[in-house]
């Protein structure tokens, strides 16, 4: 089974999460520029984060025979703070790199004026760039959300299916597949999604458009969530080929719009003790990124 | 400027030119031919995007071909370093000895050094780093590399260097002691870097240290 995990945030993850994830068959990521659980307080933050995003994240990846991809962004979040929205300044010339595969997480958090005017900058941003967009839909007040979202993207440049709405759930799955964008799920160990329910939902409303993640970060999360999923799919009844479109196929034909998604995992030279991530591997363990 | 600026674009390889696709080749004639107007902001586009136009087994190769030709100036190596990826950065670390005369470009040698991306730790350790480097940094950077597994056959100008150096001599037999009181393994490389250190062994001939569009020679 080959696994894509759409929407993680590996910077938040151990090393032991991405051997498990690899164990489990998670194959490739993509990691949305998001907020650190805290706030930023320049844009010199951003870039750190971004040079990580860029660097070294994808480095560790491929220690466990993973590819990272990322997108790139103002989350909605911080798109509220004055001392955070000069990044938006900085963010074409990380938009030209070739591992940035969409414009992302953008939408919107709390619905504010500041919100509305990061997202319609952005969602051209991506048309300027030939990206598709990852929109975040807000975890409050969601479906009102939802419509003010899709009401941006339709006076955007960008036609809806290079668009991929995230955190979909029961109330928000019919009127965003009806606009024709991608239909991203994120299942969570107790809020957002669960797979049951995702299962569910993915029976109601077919798979064709669905990307399930396990936006896994600094809180309580499980990476493992797409590996649950697809288990239960085939528990369920759906086929294997349905998993692999769901969990494979979907997403790289989403992120594929960006003509750079990349899925062989470079060979890395990197066969560390002491000062490094592979620190204290059993003696005679190789990493997995050279099996 | 440590150079005088080409009058006509960088013809490719012969083995590069073979291996592109057409449309690969097209986008590397161009990006060669504009970067021989030196280094502007579509340079530094084409150095960004050079994986998915050409494909990444061939992406170093255009990069390090692209900044030849544009030939930067440190302060342009130095923003390109720092505005780009991994990838980008190895192919500035990989063009300086061809690019950078004096030791103005350490500051990015030391940043690469100071990082665990065994990439960047490779890439820092050609040529210009054999030519510039601190022995003190240079030291730990060949510890380094036997922390981090990074073979030293690809440390530039290794042997000329190591030869005689009674201090390194002592860093690597301290920490083989270490290792061996925690009972792991010494890593062959130190044995073979400590051998070099020998002030008793022939030294060895002086490399070139110029040469290919790689900047991997050692």
């Amino acid at each position: 089974m080959r696994l894509f995990d759409p929407h993680i945030h590996m910077t938040s993850r151990t090393t032991d999460d991405y051997e498990a994830m690899r164990a489990a068959g998670v194959r490739a990521v993509v990691e949305p520029a998001f907020w650190l659980g805290q706030p930023r307080t320049s844009t010199a933050s951003f870039l750190d984060y971004f040079d990580s995003l860029l660097g070294w994240e994808p480095f560790r990846a491929a220690q466990y025979g993973i590819a990272h991809h990322c997108t790139i962004a103002l989350n909605p979040k911080e798109a509220n703070d004055p001392r955070c929205t000069p990044v938006l300044d900085e963010l074409p010339r990380y938009l030209v790199k070739d591992r940035v595969v969409a414009v992302g997480e953008i939408g919107y958090d709390s619905m504010t004026p500041a919100e509305d005017t990061a997202l319609a900058a952005q969602l051209q941003l991506a048309a300027d760039h030939g990206l598709p967009a990852l929109v975040h839909t807000p975890h409050r007040d969601k479906a009102a959300g939802l419509r003010r979202t899709l009401d941006a993207v339709r006076e955007s440049a960008l036609t809806p299916e290079r668009v991929l709405l995230d955190h979909l759930n029961e109330t928000t799955v019919k009127e965003a597949k009806d606009s024709g964008c991608w239909l991203g799920f994120s299942v969570y160990p107790d809020t957002k999604m669960d797979e049951e329910r995702m299962v569910a939902v993915l029976r109601a409303y077919g798979p064709e458009q669905a990307l399930v993640n396990s936006a896994a970060d600094w809180g309580r999360s499980d990476p493992l969530k797409t590996r649950k999923v697809a288990d239960l799919m085939l528990a369920e009844g759906f086929t294997e080929d349905d998993v692999d479109r769901v969990l494979w196929r979907n997403p790289v034909a989403f992120y594929g719009l960006s003509g750079r998604l990349d899925l062989d995992v470079a060979a890395t030279e990197a066969t560390h003790e002491g000062n490094t991530i592979l620190r204290g591997a059993p003696k005679g363990t190789a990493p997995a990124g050279q099996e | 400027m440590t150079h005088s600026a080409p009058s006509t674009a960088t013809p490719l390889p012969n083995g590069l030119r073979r291996d592109l696709t057409p449309p690969a080749r097209a986008w590397l004639d161009q990006a060669l031919a504009e970067a021989a107007q030196g280094m502007t902001p579509t340079t530094e586009l084409r150095l960004a995007e050079a994986a998915r136009r050409c494909g990444r087994p061939h992406a170093d190769t255009a990069r390090i071909l692209i900044l030849q030709a544009a030939h930067p100036t440190p302060a342009d190596l130095t923003r390109v370093y720092h505005r780009g990826t991994a990838e980008e950065r190895r192919a500035v670390l990989h063009s300086l000895p061809h690019l950078v005369a004096g030791p103005e470009a350490l500051p990015l040698v030391e940043d690469a050094l100071r990082t665990n991306d065994t990439r960047l730790l490779t890439a820092a350790l050609g040529p210009y780093a054999a030519r510039h480097l601190s022995a003190h940094l240079w030291r730990h950077a060949i510890l380094k590399c036997l922390f981090t597994g990074v073979p030293v056959t690809g440390v530039a100008q290794l042997a000329a260097r190591a030869h005689g150096d009674a201090e390194l001599a002592r860093m690597l037999a301290d920490f083989a002691a270490e290792r061996t009181a925690a009972g792991r393994p010494v890593p062959d490389d130190l044995h073979r870097v400590l051998a070099l250190t020998d002030p008793e062994a022939a030294p060895p001939l002086p490399a070139p240290d110029g040469g290919g569009p790689h900047g991997k020679e050692s």
